[in-house]
C-alpha cells in the first residue's frame, strides 16, 4: 500500500476530494457573497439560507411535480433568484443609505424567518435526494474509486465559477457592474439604471447560493440547516480573501476547502476550526485578507 | 416645543430629577415583583438584560457590532458552573472565576477582530465565536450534548442559602443592578466620552491622538467581562451551562434585544430583554416556532423601527417634555 506521511494513499485521496467538493461550494458561496457586498455594501446573512431553500426548491419540485435534477438545476436558481429579486426591490433597498451593519442585520433576520419557517413545516431531519441517473456509479481510477457525482460537482463549480468570473470582468453587463462597484453616482448619469442593476445583483447572488444549494442536494441531506453553519464558515472564508477581488474569493474557497479536508486525515479534532484559525493567522499577518485591496 | 424656555441648567436638572424618579421607580418594582411573578422567570430577564447592557456598551456606545458575544456569555456560564460544581467553588468565587475567563477570552478574541472595522469586525467576532462553540462541543470539561447539569448553587458568602428562591432572586438582582451600574459609569467617564468620539468620528479620534485600538480593545474587554457576569449568574440560576449559550443564535438574541430596546440607551437594551423573554416564554407554551418570530421582529426593527423603545419615547414629546431630551 502506498503511503503519504505515514497515511495510506487511499484515505488521504478520499478526503483530498471531500476537501475539494467543500471547496467547490465555499468557492460558490463566497463568490455569491462578494458579488453582493461589491456593489450593494450589503453582507448577505441569507445566503446559507437561499443555499438551503435551493436544495428545498430541488426537492420539492421533484416530489410535487417530478420536475427531474437536470430542470431544477435551472429553475432552482431562478425561483430563489426571484425571491431575492423581490426582498431587494421591496426591503432591502431601503438600507443602503443607512450604516451597512443594518444590512447584515435584515438580512440575520431574514434567514431566521426563512430557516425557521422550513424547520415549521420539515423538522430538522435531512430528506434524501436521489443522484440523478446519468451521474450515479463511480469509476475506479485505479488508485481510488471516484463517486460520478462528486466529480461532476468539482467540474460543474469550477464552470459556474470562471462562467461567474467571465461574466463579470469581460462583458459589458460586467462593465456596468465594476462600474457601479467604484462610483455609482457617476455611471447613473451616464444613464445607466443602477437601482436596477442593484436588484439584479441581488437575484444573481441568491441564485448563485441557490445553484450550489441544489448541487449540494444529493451529496448532502436537504434540510432546513444545511446552510446555517455553513455561512459562517464562508464568512471566515470571505475575510480570508478580502472581498475585493472576485477571483480571490474563488480561490480562496476552494483552498480552504482542500485545507480542510487535509486536516481531516491529519488532526481530525482540529478539522471544524482549522479555517478559522487560518483566518486569524491571516488577521495577524495581512488584516486586509490574502487579496484584499484596503483594510 | 420651543416655547417652553427653561435655560439648559434647569432642563439638565429636571432631566436628572425625571431620572432619577424613574430609577427609583423601576428598582421598586424589582424589588417587590418576585411577590407577584414567577423568581425564575424574574432572573431569566435579569441574566438576559445585563447580558444585553453588556453588549449595547460595545455597540451602543462604541459602535462596535460584536456578533460573538455568545461565546463570553456561554463561555462564563461553563465557568462558573464547573468551578461551582467540579472545584466546590462558592457562588461569588465561581461568578467572579466566569467574569475573569470571559475577560480573557475578550482579550483575545478583541485582539483579532479590532483589526478590521465594521462589517468585516461582525464577522471576525462571529467566526471566533463560532470556534469556541466547536471547542465547547468537543472539550471534555464542558460534556458535549449534555451540558454540565445540576449546579449546585450553594451558599452566598457561605451563610445566605441561594436554594431559596427569593434569595436567589434578590442576590441576582443585586448582581444585575451593579452589572448595569457599571455600565452606566463606564459610559459617563471622560474613557466613555472617548469611546464615543470613536463611534461618531474614528478617524478624527485617531487624529486627536487617541490610541483608538487600545479603547476599542478596553471596551470589548470590558464589555465581555460583564456578558461573563451575566453568564456566570445564569449559570446559578438555571443550575446548567449548555451549547446553547454559546451558540450563534444566542449572539443573535442579544442583538435583536438591544436593537429592539434601543441601541445606545441603558434603559433600552434592559426593556428588550424583558420583552423578548417575555414573548419567549410566551410562544413555548404555543405551536408557533420562535426563530421565526425573532426573525420577523428583526426585520421590523431595522426597516421601520431603528430607534428602538426606549429611543422612540426619549424622541416623543412626552420626554421632551420631561426634559429627558432637549428640543430640536
Amino acid at each position: 500500500m502506498i503511503m503519504i506521511f505515514g497515511i495510506p494513499i487511499q484515505a488521504f485521496l478520499g478526503q483530498l476530494l471531500i476537501g475539494l467538493i467543500n471547496g467547490s461550494f465555499y468557492a460558490m458561496l463566497s463568490l455569491g457573497l462578494a458579488i453582493i457586498f461589491g456593489l450593494l455594501r450589503v453582507i448577505n446573512f441569507a445566503h446559507g439560507a437561499q443555499y438551503m431553500m435551493g436544495a428545498f426548491a430541488g426537492f420539492l419540485l421533484l416530489s410535487w411535480v417530478g420536475v427531474n435534477y437536470w430542470f431544477a438545476l435551472l429553475l432552482a436558481p431562478v425561483i430563489v433568484g426571484l425571491t431575492g429579486i423581490v426582498i431587494e426591490r421591496f426591503a432591502l433597498r431601503r438600507l443602503y443609505n443607512l450604516d451597512h451593519l443594518y444590512g447584515l442585520l435584515f438580512t440575520f433576520g431574514l434567514a431566521l424567518v426563512i430557516e425557521g419557517s422550513f424547520r415549521y413545516f420539515y423538522g430538522t431531519s435531512g430528506q434524501p435526494y436521489e443522484t440523478p441517473e446519468l451521474l450515479s456509479g463511480g469509476v475506479n481510477l485505479g488508485f481510488m474509486y471516484l463517486p460520478i457525482y462528486r466529480g461532476w460537482v468539482v467540474v460543474a463549480s469550477l464552470i459556474v465559477c470562471i462562467g461567474t468570473w467571465l461574466l463579470i470582468e469581460k462583458t459589458k453587463l460586467g462593465s456596468y457592474l465594476r462600474a457601479a462597484t467604484e462610483n455609482p453616482t457617476l455611471v447613473q448619469s451616464f444613464g445607466i439604471n443602477v437601482p436596477f442593476l442593484l436588484t439584479l445583483t441581488y437575484g444573481l447572488g441568491a441564485g448563485l447560493a441557490a445553484l450550489a444549494g441544489i448541487m449540494a442536494a444529493p451529496i448532502y441531506q436537504v434540510s432546513p440547516l444545511m446552510g446555517s453553519n455553513l455561512i459562517i464558515v464562508v464568512f471566515a472564508i470571505v475575510v480570508v480573501g478580502g472581498m475585493g477581488s472576485i477571483m480571490g474569493a474563488i480561490v480562496t474557497g476552494y483552498m480552504l476547502g482542500i485545507l480542510e479536508g487535509l486536516t481531516k486525515v491529519f488532526y481530525p479534532e482540529a478539522s471544524n476550526i482549522v479555517i478559522f484559525v487560518i483566518m486569524a493567522i491571516v488577521l495577524l499577518i495581512r488584516p486586509a485578507g490574502l487579496f484584499g485591496r484596503d483594510a | 416645543m420651543t416655547e417652553i424656555s427653561m435655560t439648559s441648567e434647569t432642563r439638565n436638572q429636571t432631566a436628572n430629577r425625571v431620572q432619577i424618579a424613574l430609577i427609583i421607580a423601576l428598582l421598586i418594582a424589582l424589588i417587590f415583583a418576585p411577590f407577584v411573578l414567577y423568581p425564575v422567570f424574574l432572573m431569566k430577564v435579569l441574566c438576559f438584560a445585563l447580558f444585553a447592557s453588556a453588549f449595547n456598551l460595545l455597540l451602543g456606545f462604541t459602535g462596535l457590532l460584536s456578533f460573538g458575544h455568545a461565546a463570553f456569555f456561554g463561555g462564563a456560564a461553563y465557568f462558573t458552573a464547573h468551578a461551582v460544581k467540579e472545584w466546590g467553588f462558592s457562588p461569588e468565587a465561581g461568578i467572579l472565576l466566569g467574569v475573569a475567563g470571559a475577560a480573557v477570552m475578550g482579550l483575545v478574541i478583541g485582539f483579532f477582530a479590532i483589526r478590521r472595522q465594521g462589517i468585516y469586525f461582525a464577522m471576525i467576532t462571529l467566526a471566533l465565536s463560532q470556534m469556541f462553540f466547536f471547542f465547547c462541543l468537543q472539550a471534555e470539561f464542558t460534556k458535549g450534548e449534555d451540558g454540565l447539569q445540576g449546579v449546585p448553587r450553594g451558599h452566598l458568602l457561605g451563610f445566605i442559602d441561594l436554594n431559596e428562591p427569593l434569595n436567589m432572586y434578590f442576590f441576582a438582582l443585586g448582581v444585575f443592578v451593579l452589572g448595569v451600574f457599571a455600565v452606566w459609569r463606564i459610559v459617563h467617564s471622560p474613557f466613555g466620552m472617548i469611546l464615543r468620539s470613536i463611534r461618531e468620528n474614528e478617524n478624527r479620534a485617531i487624529s486627536l491622538g487617541y490610541s483608538v485600538n487600545l479603547y476599542k480593545l478596553g471596551a470589548f474587554v470590558m464589555s465581555a467581562a460583564l456578558a461573563g457576569l451575566a453568564g456566570g449568574l445564569k449559570a446559578l440560576v438555571f443550575q446548567f451551562a449548555t451549547l446553547t449559550d454559546v451558540a450563534w443564535q444566542m449572539s443573535g438574541e442579544v442583538i435583536l434585544m438591544t436593537l429592539l430596546g434601543g441601541i445606545g440607551t441603558i434603559f433600552g437594551p434592559i426593556f428588550g430583554a424583558a420583552f423578548v423573554v417575555t414573548v419567549q416564554n410566551y410562544l413555548s407554551t404555543t405551536g408557533f416556532p420562535v426563530t421565526v418570530l425573532t426573525g420577523l421582529i428583526f426585520i421590523v426593527c431595522v426597516l421601520l423601527f431603528r430607534r428602538g423603545i426606549v429611543g422612540e419615547f426619549n424622541a416623543s414629546n412626552l420626554a421632551v417634555k420631561l426634559g429627558l431630551k432637549s428640543p430640536k
